[in-house]
């Protein structure tokens, strides 16, 4: 139960700092990525005002043994650079730079009541599904 | 550079770091909302609950934020549906492919120091300026 209040809590906090930094504006995001174009370097301050704090943060959360209300901490141990991680993450980028949308702000669009959202949640939900029903299991 | 907007973007981005740490100091979460969403459907029945209720979070703070500050974000209207469509498939096959996406990798991965999350990012940003440069200025499919 608080647990869910917490995640609720970050959930809030997190759309609003993405509706703050105008990354649920899918041109502005685009507007990045189009380096020669005409160039906003807002997502990289975006980017690095969220580094800072979680920066600092991790270093001192992780020293902990355990969360505040949980056994343990959640963790990828995966470290490898490897294939998959480089093919996922450029088809990843793909689809980013065609929509302007990344999870985060497909998400949180729905609270601006955007049709577009609603297209990319369903589309993404898609995406994971064909990849853990046909090509994942790692 | 007249759309640049550093102040709100730091600000905003700082409170995503906010998000992320009470995530993980509470719950000992990461905040990577990829694969918070992949396992709204895909993670064990007993740890799909507080998922959905972060998501409605953020749908919930864009909706608060829209009231305090309306016409700050306006829906974008008459994009090529299917750039959306086959954008957002790829999106969701290629972070879980790769684990991770702007928030998981980008943001809690580098803040964990973490040289898989870090190589993921540039990855993800090469591949999308090279996209934009095909969609906006080769294809000229968008303005």
């Amino acid at each position: 139960m608080k647990q869910n209040l917490i995640a609720l809590l970050c959930g809030i906090i997190f759309g609003v700092g993405l509706s703050l930094a105008q990354m649920i504006n899918p041109n502005k995001v685009l507007n990045f990525l189009d380096i020669t174009g005409n160039w906003d370097p807002s997502l990289i301050f975006v980017m690095l005002g969220a580094l800072i704090v979680a920066f600092i943060s991790f270093k001192w959360i992780l020293k902990r043994p355990a969360p505040l209300l949980a056994e343990g901490f959640h963790i990828s141990k995966n470290s490898s650079v490897d294939k998959s991680l480089l093919l996922g993450a450029a088809i990843f980028g793909i689809g980013w730079g065609m929509s302007g949308y990344c999870p985060g702000p497909a998400v949180t669009g729905l609270g601006l009541l955007s049709l577009e959202s609603v297209i990319l949640v369903v589309a993404i939900y898609l995406g994971f599904f064909v990849y853990n029903r046909f090509l994942g299991q790692k | 550079m007249e759309n640049f907007t550093p102040f709100s973007a730091t600000a905003g981005g700082a409170l995503i770091g906010i998000s992320v740490t009470l995530l993980l100091l509470f719950n000992g979460r990461i905040g990577g909302v990829s694969g918070i969403m992949n396992g709204v459907f895909f993670a064990p029945k007993n740890d799909r609950n507080w998922r959905l209720i972060f998501l409605a979070g953020l749908i919930l703070g864009a909706f608060i934020f829209q009231l305090l500050v309306p016409d700050f974000n306006v829906p974008r209207q008459n994009y090529p549906l299917l750039l959306l469509g086959l954008g957002g498939f790829l999106i969701g096959a290629g972070t879980r492919m790769s684990g991770g996406c702007t928030s998981g990798h980008g943001i809690c991965g580098i803040a964990n120091l973490s040289i898989r999350s870090l190589i993921a990012t540039l990855t993800f940003m090469a591949a999308g300026m090279i996209t934009v440069y095909i969609i906006r200025h080769s294809l000229e499919l968008v303005a």
